[in-house]
């Protein structure tokens, strides 16, 4: 890399909540990637391996370290699909007003630890 | 089109921007971008239909489980997942990527071991949907 004057970058800016919901965009999507879908593989190849590999798969997902994965994950899931869908909207040229663009990063964040909280209300109900 | 291009009047010497002025897009960039956003809609629908399905499962033995994969609009789906998220994912890590990795030939290895990663990924969930749905386990 040549060495060349950088432009200001984090530490220079006042941080909004369209920054948040940004890197928040990338790390759940990472988080998804390095850890949900492996997890899901492992899930996957224990259902298909036999009763022993899934009680082994039980045991550390059931133990309290893995709900906190688990949850982590439900987390991440809902996240990235709230702030995904809205990509999809700024994809079409709404949203970026400052006020508006502000109330649906906050919107989307909030909504996506809602879903979780929902979720998991639901498979203690059902 | 008369006009020259930089490329043409001065060849391949200047700076990289100056080197692609003038030629247009790549006319490739909008297929990922459009992958990412087919692929997400379809992660919506498909693994929505997977946290919806784990809700209303009525326990998570492996009778149960095995149970409700066996059958064949969940084998289609879970079989569908592998494709679609994998799919996601690879493009989502590749952005990843080229926004971190900044030397030509770790960006060149990192990308490898992520086309490697979902690829095996993906035909091992496959492989292991088979068995669930065909298998006697």
């Amino acid at each position: 890399m040549a060495e060349r004057p950088l432009s200001p970058h984090l530490q220079i800016w006042k941080w909004g909540p369209h920054m948040l919901v940004s890197i928040l965009h990338r790390i759940t999507g990472n988080a998804l990637a390095f850890v949900g879908l492996p997890l899901l593989l492992w899930w996957l190849g224990a259902i298909a391996s036999g009763p022993a590999a899934y009680d082994t798969f039980l045991g550390v997902v059931g133990s309290i370290p893995g709900v906190i994965v688990l949850i982590g994950l439900s987390w991440a899931f809902f996240n990235h699909m709230s702030s995904g869908l809205r990509h999809f909207v700024l994809d079409i040229g709404g949203g970026y007003e400052i006020e508006t663009n502000k109330r649906w990063s906050v919107g989307t964040t909030t909504i996506g630890i809602l879903l979780t909280v929902a979720f998991w209300a639901a498979i203690a109900l059902f | 089109m008369g006009q020259k291009t930089t490329l043409e009047r001065y060849g391949d010497k200047g700076t990289a921007l100056g080197r692609v002025r003038g030629l247009g897009s790549a006319k490739s960039g909008t297929h990922h971008w459009l992958m990412q956003r087919f692929t997400a809609v379809g992660n919506l629908l498909l693994v929505g239909f997977l946290m919806i399905s784990l809700v209303l499962l009525p326990n998570y033995s492996w009778i149960t489980v095995r149970g409700w994969l066996a059958q064949p609009v969940p084998a289609t789906a879970l079989a569908l997942i592998m494709i679609n998220t994998f799919w996601h994912a690879r493009l989502g890590m590749q952005v990843m990527i080229e926004d971190y990795v900044d030397s030509p030939g770790n960006k060149f290895g990192a990308l490898l071991l992520v086309n490697l990663a979902v690829i095996g990924g993906a035909a091992f969930g496959l492989v292991s949907i088979a068995r669930i749905t065909l298998g006697t386990v």
